[in-house]
Formats: structure tokens, C-alpha cells, sequence
């Protein structure tokens, strides 16, 4: 069977995409864990680990660039290997946002709660949902599964509106909840873009079966 | 739609071409019709005369005991002794100078020599056959010396085509060989012999054949047309068929130019036997190749 | 130090007057595929044929340098040639099994070199190294030419390795080849740099890049006299080359 070492190679690097996903993954559900529990530790952790994160994003843009560079892909592999290699990408914004969110537990465990969080940790189950989601339909090919992460999207923004909304409201009414009321208005933008960028995710996941870029 | 910037005339380059075809046959015709006109008069001349009388008697000078067993088995004799001194001394000498001679002026000045010898008239091969082995050597008018002379006339054929056999090789098998880590003689042995021996054999057969035929230089060397014996040994008298018809043929009564026309068909027949024994083994070996 | 098989110093290669290779340096890596690309002319077929010491059979040519080989330098005159040909074996560009049987073929080698063992049992080995034990197993007496081009180069592959070279030379083994029986071959010679170290010389760029492990580039200079421009990780060569000349050959812009 010609070919079979650059079949081995892809799938190894796909499987690479899967780990970097998972990662990303365990980010987020940690810094959301973090910031509800002023668990100071494990955001230094979530920061410490998210070196990791940038360096696998790395290496596996290297083994894409090799394998376009010697292996001529062609076809359903060329855009494999591309679209893995904008995956890798997003995943990697992904983690930034999580390490963002573990910061920010940082300076919230400072200044103490501001109150239970209930919308926030369910933008964050839904955009962790839409993550997996989408590099499920990745790996299964999937084009259905794909489009319907796109429809979770808007969940996530009608989310992040009220969160804003009732946010802005706590603001106005005192003073003193400003500074943990941004914090949190930061914790919600973030997971509003990590929601996007699983978007993206399968928006290149649907070129990789269909071969057209849609938006 | 006729594009203007060709005369394709495609009609005319065709007729060209099927009158060239034309022409090309009758050309190689010619050879056949006047090969069949000889072929046509010799069976009509001698086959009244071919029986098994002229295979089993002496030559006579009565027409109706006259034979050729003599000559027969002397050319018998002759060609099996020339084939055994020549291949081996020619297919060497042939072997050498393709595969392990160095390329220099003595290696140019032997294979032009052989080239040269190659064109010499044979009745000179004769000439020189009576100086050295008959009278030099002292040898006599014997088989062996009839022998060694047809050898040094058809070593040069044997060695050319030798040669080309061993030439049409191709040198990728060489190559493979000698990569695989053979020695010069491991890869001649091996792989160069094996694939010329069709080759060999072609080369043998024209030698042969050459030989058979030869008349001027068994004169020279034989001198004798009735011998009443079949030459018991290398250094017995002898005399060959082409003597014998060359005798029939010079004397005055009819009848002997008939049987001299019996003897070209037993030569002849000869001939034919001796080539496909040749054609058997050389298709036998011949290895399948799709080159 | 690196895991070196060969070790190619200043060689400097002469047919007469014409100087065909010019100051070449080279480790070739154990158990890895090293491929020559560059330009017609470029010398790096010459480079290939004094690696096992096929040019001693061109007369007239002049190799100065070392090519050290298992701690000695093969071009020097106690090494026989007909060992070295035996440590480092060689497969051509069109594929040339001997007009013997397939059988014959791969046992030629251990023959001529007085192998002891069991002759079947190491051609059936080196049948099935080179991926055509399946394929001919049933008929190991027919002739070898009846085979395909893509499974006579299989076969020719085969006949090399029985002898257990250390070293296997290809030059364009896969350029006689159609398209699907280039890609097996190319599959077949990554694999079997697991036991043999490999240098391969190929016209064709994107063959070497992907089947081998390092690439050499060689270029011809305005005497047609070949060098070597840079050697390195093949995924550095066609990623980032350092040279110049290396970029324009392999982007295509060369000139």
C-alpha cells in the first residue's frame, strides 16, 4: 500500500491536534475552577502549563510545514494539513484565554467573592461543549455535527449579554463592586471569545470535508 | 476548415511510400528467386544421380560405381577436427579481447590484424597451411593438417562474431555483478557466457558453415581426389566434398556433371543437418528475455 | 560524534583532464536514507559509483580523497574493490535481474561470495525484506524478466541485500517506474533504513524529500564540474535551506 508512512504521519499528527485539544480542554475547566474556588495554586499551575500548550501548538505547525514541505499533500490531505495547522492555532488562543481567566482568579482570591457564580461557569460548560464538539466532527468527519457547534455560538453571546447586563447593573449601583465586577466582565468576554474561536474550529472543520471555506 | 498554411497532400506521400515498399520487395526477392533457380537446377540434375551408391562407394571412374564416401567422411573428419581446435582457441582470444584486455595500441593492432585476416583469400590460408604444417611442420597431406588450416581461416569469423555476441551483453548486467561484489571472471562466467551462448552458437554455425564449403585451401593441402579409405586418424590422407565435385564436375562425360549435382545436394544436406543441430541447441539455451 | 557509517573527506574526482567533483565532505548517517539531489551533471551519480568503487571500472579516472568505511578509507589500495563492492551494495536505475530465475538472482550474490548457510532460507528472507516474498513465493524457478518493472527492481533490491551489505547505493532506482510502483518502492527503501544505511541519487526533488532522512545538494559550476553546496536534515533542506543556491534549486527558481 503506497503512501502508508505519510497516512502514519498524518494521523499522528492529528492525534497530536486531539492532545493539544485536550489540553486546552482541562485549561479552561480549571480556570473556571480556580476562580469559583480562589484556588491560587492551581491558577499558578494553569499559567505554568499553558507553556506547554504554546509549545505543542508549535510543534505540531512544525510536522504540518515538514509534511507540506517533502510529502507534496495533495487534495483532502493538503487541506488536512492546513486545517490542522489553523486548529492548532485556535486551540492555542483558547489556552491564552484560560491562562487569562487563572490570572485573573489571582487578583479576584485578593479581593474576595463578589457573588455565586451561576452564568459564567454555564458559558463555560457550553464553549468547553462546542470545543469538543467540534474536534469530535473533526476526527469523525462529521459535517452535521460541525454546523450544529455553530448554532451553540449564539447561546453563548445571548449568555454573555445578560452577564454583561447584570454586571453593568452591580457596577452602577456600587461603587466598591467596580474593580470585581470588571474582573468578572473579563472572565465573561474571555469565554465569550473561546466560544468563537470553537466556531472557527469547525468552520475549518467543514472546509476539511467540503472543501469550501464558509464564514 | 482547411488550414491553408499546409499542403498536407496526404494522398501522394502515401503512394510514395507503397512504391518504396514495392521496390524494397522485389529488391529482397531477387536473392530468394535466384537462391530457388540454383536450388531448382541442382535437384533437377542430381537427383537421377542421388542414391545410396554414391554415399556408400569410392569415387570410380565408372559412372555407376562412383561415390564420395571418402570425401564424406573426410569432410566429416575435417569439420569435427576444426570445430574442436578453433571454437575453444577463437571464443578465448574473443573473451579476452572484449572483457579483460587493457585498451591499448597491442590490443588495436591484434583486432585490427583479425579484421584484416578476415578478408584474406583462402586459397592463400592454403598456401600458407602447405609451407608450415604440411612441409615446415612436417605433418604430411593429413587430416590434422587440413584441420589446423581451416582453423586459422575461420578463427577470425569465430572471433568476430564471438565478439558481438559477447558486445550485445548489456553492460547493466555487468554492472549487477560486479556490484554484488563477483570477481571480473565470476561475472564472466556466470552471467557474460551464459547470455552470449545463443550468440556463440550463431557464430559457430556461419563458422562452420564457411568451412564446409572451402575447396581452394583442401587442394592445396589434400592434392588427392581417389581415396579409397575413410581416414582412420588425425594423421591419415584425406580428401573433402567440395574436391570431389570440383573433380566430377571437370570431367568430359555428362553423367559426372549430374552426379557432381548429387554431391552438391549431399553437401548441401549436410550443411542443413549441421545447422539445425546448431538452431536446436541455440533455441534450447536461448533465454527468455524481454529486452 | 555522530552515528556515522561513511565519512567522505575533500574527495576530488578526474576523468582525464574534465574534474567531475570538486572537495566534497560528507557523513552519511548509519540507518538512515541520505539522499543526492541537484542539477543534471552535478556529479552526483560519480559521488555514488566511487562510494562501492564502480568507477575503478572507468578508465581514466582519478579519485583523490578519503571515503572512510568501518574505520578505513576504501580508496586505498589494500581494500580489495571486490570487498568493498560486498559491504556496500548497489541497486541501478533500470531495474537489471539477470535472465536467470528469480531464485537464481537473489542467491547470484551469496554464490559468488561462498555463502555457507542455507541458500533458501536467506533468499526467502531477502525476498521478503524487499516486500516480493508474497508475490513470487509459488514460482521462484520462472525467469525473472517475466516479473513487472516495479517488482524487478524489488528483485534487484533483494538480490543486494542478501549479501547483507552494510551500505545500499541506489541510483534512480524508481525513475524506470510507473507512478504507484514509484511511491512502493520509495515505501520499501524508508523501511528498510532500519537495517541498512542508504544513499540514494534522484533527479526528482520531491522524491527525496520524501523518502529520505538527510539531503545533500550538489551543483555543476561553470567548468561542469560538480560540488556539494550543503547537506543537512531533509526537513531543514526543504523548510529553511541555508544556502541560496539550495532555496532557488528547490523553489524552482533556479537558473
Amino acid at each position: 500500500m503506497p503512501r502508508e508512512k505519510f497516512d502514519r504521519e498524518i494521523n499522528a499528527v492529528s492525534s497530536e491536534l486531539l492532545i493539544l485539544g485536550g489540553m486546552v480542554d482541562k485549561a479552561i475547566e480549571s480556570s473556571l475552577i480556580a476562580l469559583k474556588d480562589m484556588d491560587n495554586q492551581l491558577a499558578e499551575d494553569i499559567i505554568y502549563q499553558d507553556d506547554f500548550i504554546d509549545r505543542k501548538q508549535i510543534e505540531i505547525e512544525e510536522r504540518c510545514n515538514n509534511l507540506i514541505a517533502t510529502q507534496q499533500p495533495m487534495a483532502s490531505d493538503l487541506r488536512t494539513l492546513i486545517s490542522i495547522i489553523h486548529i492548532a492555532v485556535e486551540l492555542e488562543r483558547m489556552g491564552d484565554y484560560a491562562e487569562g481567566i487563572a490570572k485573573i482568579a489571582i487578583q479576584m482570591g485578593k479581593e474576595g467573592p463578589l457573588k455565586p457564580l451561576i452564568d459564567i461557569p454555564a458559558m463555560s460548560e457550553i464553549s468547553r461543549d462546542m470545543l469538543r464538539k467540534s474536534l469530535d466532527a473533526l476526527v469523525n468527519r462529521d459535517l452535521i455535527a460541525a454546523r450544529n457547534v455553530l448554532k451553540q455560538d449564539d447561546q453563548v453571546d445571548q449568555l454573555y449579554q445578560r452577564v454583561f447586563q447584570e454586571l453593568l447593573g452591580l457596577m452602577t449601583t456600587d461603587v466598591d463592586l467596580i474593580k470585581r465586577a470588571t474582573y468578572l466582565l473579563w472572565v465573561a468576554h474571555d469565554l465569550e471569545r473561546v466560544a468563537d474561536r470553537a466556531t472557527n474550529v469547525s468552520e475549518r472543520v467543514i472546509y476539511l470535508i467540503t472543501g469550501k471555506l464558509e464564514s | 476548415m482547411e488550414n491553408n498554411i499546409f499542403h498536407r497532400n496526404i494522398k501522394r506521400r502515401q503512394n510514395v511510400g507503397k512504391l518504396f515498399y514495392i521496390i524494397l520487395l522485389l529488391f529482397s526477392l531477387i536473392g530468394l528467386i535466384g537462391l530457388s533457380a540454383l536450388l531448382i537446377q541442382i535437384l533437377r540434375d542430381g537427383l537421377p544421380y542421388l542414391s545410396t551408391n554414391i554415399i556408400f562407394n569410392y569415387p570410380s571412374r565408372h559412372i555407376d560405381q562412383a561415390g564420395l564416401k571418402s570425401a564424406l567422411f573426410g569432410t566429416l573428419w575435417i569439420l569435427s577436427l576444426t570445430a574442436l581446435i578453433s571454437l575453444p582457441i577463437g571464443m578465448g582470444a574473443a573473451i579476452y579481447l572484449e572483457e579483460f584486455a587493457k585498451k591499448n595500441w597491442i590490443t588495436n593492432f591484434i583486432e585490427i590484424n583479425i579484421g584484416n585476416l578476415a578478408g584474406v583469400p583462402s586459397i592463400v590460408y592454403g598456401l600458407l597451411g602447405l609451407t608450415i604444417f604440411v612441409e615446415l611442420l612436417g605433418l604430411g597431406r593429413v587430416v590434422l593438417a587440413g584441420a589446423l588450416t581451416m582453423t586459422l581461416l575461420i578463427l577470425p569469423i569465430i572471433i568476430l562474431s564471438t565478439r558481438e555476441s559477447i558486445k550485445a551483453v548489456p553492460n547493466s548486467y555487468r554492472e549487477a555483478a560486479l556490484a554484488l561484489g563477483a570477481t571480473k571472471w565470476q561475472m564472466v562466467k556466470r552471467v557474460v557466457l551464459p547470455i552470449a551462448f545463443p550468440g556463440f552458437l550463431t557464430g559457430a554455425i556461419l563458422a562452420m558453415s564457411r568451412a564446409i564449403g572451402e575447396s581452394a585451401p583442401m587442394i592445396a593441402i589434400s592434392a588427392l581426389v581417389y581415396i579409397t579409405f575413410i581416414p582412420s586418424h588425425a594423421m591419415d590422407r584425406f580428401t573433402v566434398l567440395p574436391i570431389q565435385i570440383f573433380n566430377w564436375i571437370s570431367r568430359p562425360q555428362a553423367e559426372f556433371a549430374g552426379l557432381a549435382a548429387a554431391g552438391i545436394i549431399v553437401l548441401l544436406t549436410v550443411l542443413l543437418l549441421m545447422n539445425a543441430v546448431a538452431v536446436y541447441f541455440r533455441n534450447r539455451y536461448q533465454v527468455k528475455s524481454n529486452e | 560524534m555522530r552515528d556515522n557509517i561513511l565519512n567522505v573527506k575533500d574527495l576530488n574526482v578526474w576523468y582525464r583532464d574534465f574534474q567531475a567533483l570538486k572537495d566534497v565532505n560528507i557523513d552519511v548517517l548509519s540507518n538512515k536514507v541520505t539522499a543526492l539531489i541537484g542539477p543534471s551533471g552535478c556529479g552526483k551519480s560519480t559521488m555514488l559509483r566511487c562510494i562501492n568503487r564502480m568507477n575503478d571500472l572507468i578508465p581514466d579516472a582519478k579519485i583523490e580523497g578519503e571515503i572512510n568505511f568501518d574505520g578505513e578509507n576504501i580508496n586505498s589500495n589494500h581494500l580489495d574493490p571486490i570487498y568493498v563492492r560486498s559491504k556496500i551494495g548497489m541497486v541501478f536505475q533500470k531495474p537489471n535481474p539477470f535472465p536467470k530465475s528469480i531464485f537464481d538472482n537473489v542467491a547470484f550474490g551469496l554464490r559468488i561470495n561462498g555463502f555457507k548457510g542455507s541458500i533458501e532460507d536467506e533468499v526467502e528472507k531477502s525476498l521478503k525484506k524487499a516486500a516480493l516474498w508474497e508475490d513470487v513465493k509459488d514460482r521462484l524457478k520462472d525467469g525473472a524478466l517475466e516479473l513487472s518493472g516495479g517488482q524487478q527492481q524489488r528483485l534487484c533490491i533483494a538480490r543486494t541485500l542478501a549479501v547483507n551489505p552494510q551500505v545500499m547505493l541506489m541510483d534512480e532506482p524508481a525513475s524506470a517506474l510507473d507512478p504507484i510502483a514509484t511511491l512502493a518502492i520509495e515505501e520499501l527503501i524508508r523501511e528498510l533504513s532500519s537495517e541498512v544505511s542508504i544513499v540514494i541519487v534522484t533527479h526528482n526533488m520531491q522524491q527525496a524529500a520524501r523518502i529520505s532522512h538527510r539531503t545533500a545538494f550538489f551543483m555543476v559550476d561553470e567548468n561542469r564540474c560538480g560540488y556539494m553546496v550543503e547537506e543537512g536534515e531533509t526537513n531543514q533542506i526543504f523548510t529553511d535551506p541555508h544556502d541560496e543556491r539550495t532555496e532557488s534549486y528547490i523553489t524552482g527558481r533556479f537558473s
